[in-house]
């Protein structure tokens, strides 16, 4: 199939400033700083890979010979196997290095380790760490793109990108819709990646948690806090569901996971207070029961959870083949 | 051997602009501060109508860094506990006394409890008989309030002043940063800036049970601040200091995980750093010192959680503490007051001011010469400072420590 790589924005509204180019940055570090018609660009550029990835023949030469190393110092499963999966379905080498089998755990810095990357002459690295800031670090210090993954309660951009690009399939247009995000929001780089995402869209975002998992300040980011599930609910268009981390489940935030069930729990009898089309999202591994129920968490009419995993891996094609543009000399990306 | 320093404005106790005088110092000591001019038979040096001020003295440093003391015009530094090993032995306070004799002298604290662990109390007796000058917590607070009670007994049966950090522990936890929007954007983990208010308020109770003299090392927010303007009402001995980090810079310095900006306590909310200028205005704050904490690469280049903190502020202290001047904070010689008198009363030295019969740690100072401050370029044994870049006002032309000209 013949693609247009040139990646000039059409679409009406996308505000895109004439003489620049469409994604000017040089790695995806967060959805923070980006600019609404960059952000659109990904998702129209992403739509393609959706059409390729239903084929029975899956496969992209667009990055043919180009190594990416997907080096993960989190403990990960399908953020690892999506960016894996993206790769090859690009034609690139993809090499997954592992925290646990790494230098890192016998004492080597950061800095180091990412020195080291560099030095194997990758063209896209991928990072996931358990530090907030991690990944900027690296990408101080290494002359590819470089991919946040997920780095501490920081950002998740790619999440955040196939949510939106879930949304957008959907429900339509973006802009305007009421979005209840729901969970570990103080803990949640999910969460924060998609702040920064739906407000740039446009979306009305709530957050919803008791006061003890929600940051302070959040009005500074355009986000309504809620610690009332039911009113936050009222009338949404999209309840996203986050993961309770389980150290945070035993007496040190919540009394018990039943205990948040209860009270924060989405279930089919509290879903009714939003929208009767409303979506419900996730972005996984679920704890069934705690923050979600199966009932709902497994109703294809209104669970956009597989899904999500399905626009995961056509976000990860459409970043890594953008941030490599430059590199690869693609006609209008200098 | 005499000498005498001419045609220099001297900052002199009690008058709010720099005096025409003479100062006569024999060995270390100041003999003479007179109108008066020097008889010929003497070393005149000549300060060609420079400030000469008190020597600074750093109350509370983590490295005893002389290169960047000197630069910055510190004669003597009261050194943190807080070294490897831990200064809570007599011989390692009598040790660190004497090793930077005899051009920078430095003045160990006792460490409160043995390991700085909060947990039994350390030989501070002994440890003032070996020369320590007062105690001090190190980078945490001591938890145990009944621990926290019975040092303060102590110390005040030894006259020693205690002198503290001030963020709960319970509160700040893993915490690297301040409640607030940035640690928000950041995904930091973070305590509110009530942390600091909630120790003071234990420590002045304790000071009102003990009446041990407790100086609060920094006091960074407008809470903790008024807690400590209402125990001075009250009558209470209780002084505070500050770094210049804290009086210019907030929060937002952390932005894009600037580890060169991460200092504990962390930097707050512009709120507070308002306040803090403003107590520095009514004398709420006693003391500027440098909190000078050089570290290196491999204390600092990492994700911002796992960086240590501090900064080398050595070198900077004196230029960016006379932007409180030039803004009108304070007049030059409350400035001197902050960064050399209050520091040698609580150390109880006769050094800090030019009066007769004081030890002869003078500086000679140019207030206006124009510099940029640059990490790549700094005399500290580490260039970690968050005024990187930053153009400034204010150098040392000359030192003397004991007289002597270094």
């Amino acid at each position: 199939m013949t693609i247009d790589q040139t990646g000039s924005p059409s679409a009406a509204g996308h505000q895109f400033p004439a003489g620049s180019d469409a994604f000017p940055h040089r790695h995806l570090l967060g959805i923070a700083g980006l600019q609404p018609w960059e952000i659109l660009f990904l998702l129209k550029e992403a739509e393609q890979w959706v059409d390729l990835n239903r084929q029975s023949s899956k496969h992209a030469d667009r990055l043919d010979g180009l190594t990416v190393i997907n080096a993960f110092f989190e403990n990960s499963t399908r953020t690892l196997l999506s960016f894996e999966i993206a790769g090859k379905r690009m034609g690139a080498d993809v090499v997954n290095m592992h925290a646990a089998q790494s230098s890192v755990k016998k004492g080597e810095t950061l800095i180091d380790t990412a020195v080291t990357l560099n030095a194997m002459r990758a063209d896209a690295i991928v990072i996931r760490h358990g530090s907030s800031g991690a990944v900027q670090l690296i990408a101080d210090k290494v002359d590819c793109p470089v991919l946040n993954a997920g780095d501490g309660s920081h950002e998740h951009p790619t999440q955040a990108l196939l949510d939106a690009l879930t949304i957008q399939r959907r429900k339509g247009d973006i802009s305007g819709l009421t979005v209840t995000i729901c969970g570990d929001v103080m803990h949640s780089r999910v969460a924060r990646s998609n702040i920064y995402c739906l407000t740039t869209l446009g979306a009305k975002v709530r957050v919803c948690a008791p006061t003890a998992l929600l940051p302070v300040a959040l009005d500074r980011m355009n986000v309504e806090a809620f610690s009332n599930f039911d009113e936050a609910l009222d009338g949404a268009d999209v309840v996203m569901m986050l993961r309770l981390q389980n150290e945070r489940m035993n007496g040190d935030f919540i009394p018990s996971p039943r205990e948040f069930h209860h009270l924060y729990g989405l279930t089919r009898e509290r879903l009714a207070l939003a929208k009767p089309d409303a979506l419900v999202m996730h972005p996984g591994p679920m704890n069934r029961g705690v923050e979600i129920s199966s009932d709902v968490a497994d109703d294809v009419e209104r669970s956009a959870i597989i899904e999500q995993v399905e626009m995961g891996v056509a976000v990860r094609m459409a970043c890594l083949d953008i941030l490599t543009r430059r590199s690869r000399g693609v006609e209008g990306w200098s | 051997m005499k000498q005498v320093f001419t045609n220099a404005q001297v900052l002199v106790p009690g008058a709010t602009a720099p005096q025409p005088l003479n100062v006569t110092t024999d060995g270390d000591r100041i003999i003479n501060v007179s109108e008066k001019a020097p008889s010929p038979d003497r070393d005149n040096i000549d300060c060609k109508g420079a400030i000469l001020a008190p020597g600074i003295i750093d109350l509370g440093v983590f490295a005893i860094d002389k290169p960047a003391f000197h630069y910055g015009g510190v004669t003597r530094a009261a050194l943190m506990p807080d070294q490897s090993p831990v200064l809570d032995l007599p011989a390692m306070i009598k040790h660190n006394a004497s090793e930077g004799k005899p051009d920078l002298w430095s003045h160990p604290l006792a460490a409160a409890t043995k390991g700085l662990l909060g947990a039994e109390l350390a030989e501070i007796g002994l440890m003032k008989q070996a020369g320590a000058r007062a105690v001090a917590t190190g980078r945490s607070w001591i938890a145990n309030s009944g621990i926290m009670l019975k040092l303060l007994h102590y110390c005040r049966s030894l006259d020693m002043p205690v002198i503290v950090h001030s963020e709960d522990s319970g509160l700040t936890a893993n915490a690297v940063a301040t409640a607030g929007e940035t640690a928000t954007r950041l995904g930091l983990s973070s305590a509110p800036a009530s942390a600091e208010s909630l120790s003071i308020a234990r420590d002045i109770a304790l000071v009102r049970e003990s009446g041990a003299h407790v100086h609060f090392r920094q006091v960074t927010t407008a809470q903790g601040l008024d807690l400590i303007r209402q125990a001075k009402a009250e009558g209470l001995p209780v002084t505070c200091g500050i770094t210049p980090a804290h009086l210019f810079l907030s929060d937002i310095a952390i932005s894009d995980f600037r580890t060169f900006a991460k200092l504990s306590p962390p930097l707050r909310s512009e709120e507070d750093r308002l306040a803090c200028l403003e107590s520095i205005r009514d004398s709420t704050i006693d003391v500027i010192s440098s909190g000078h904490d050089p570290r290196g690469p491999e204390d600092k280049r990492l994700p911002f959680a796992e960086a240590e903190s501090g900064m080398a502020g050595a070198e900077t202290l004196l230029a960016l503490s006379l932007n409180l001047v030039r803004d009108g904070y304070v007049d030059l010689s409350r400035l001197f007051e902050l960064l050399s008198t209050a520091p040698a009363k609580i150390l109880g030295v006769e050094a800090g001011q030019i009066s007769k019969g004081f030890e002869a740690d003078l500086i000679l100072i140019d207030i206006d010469a124009p510099w940029q401050v640059d990490t790549r370029r700094m005399a500290a044994a580490a260039g970690n400072t968050p005024f990187d870049k930053l153009p400034v006002q204010g150098r040392v032309r000359a030192i003397y420590k004991g007289g002597k000209a270094l």
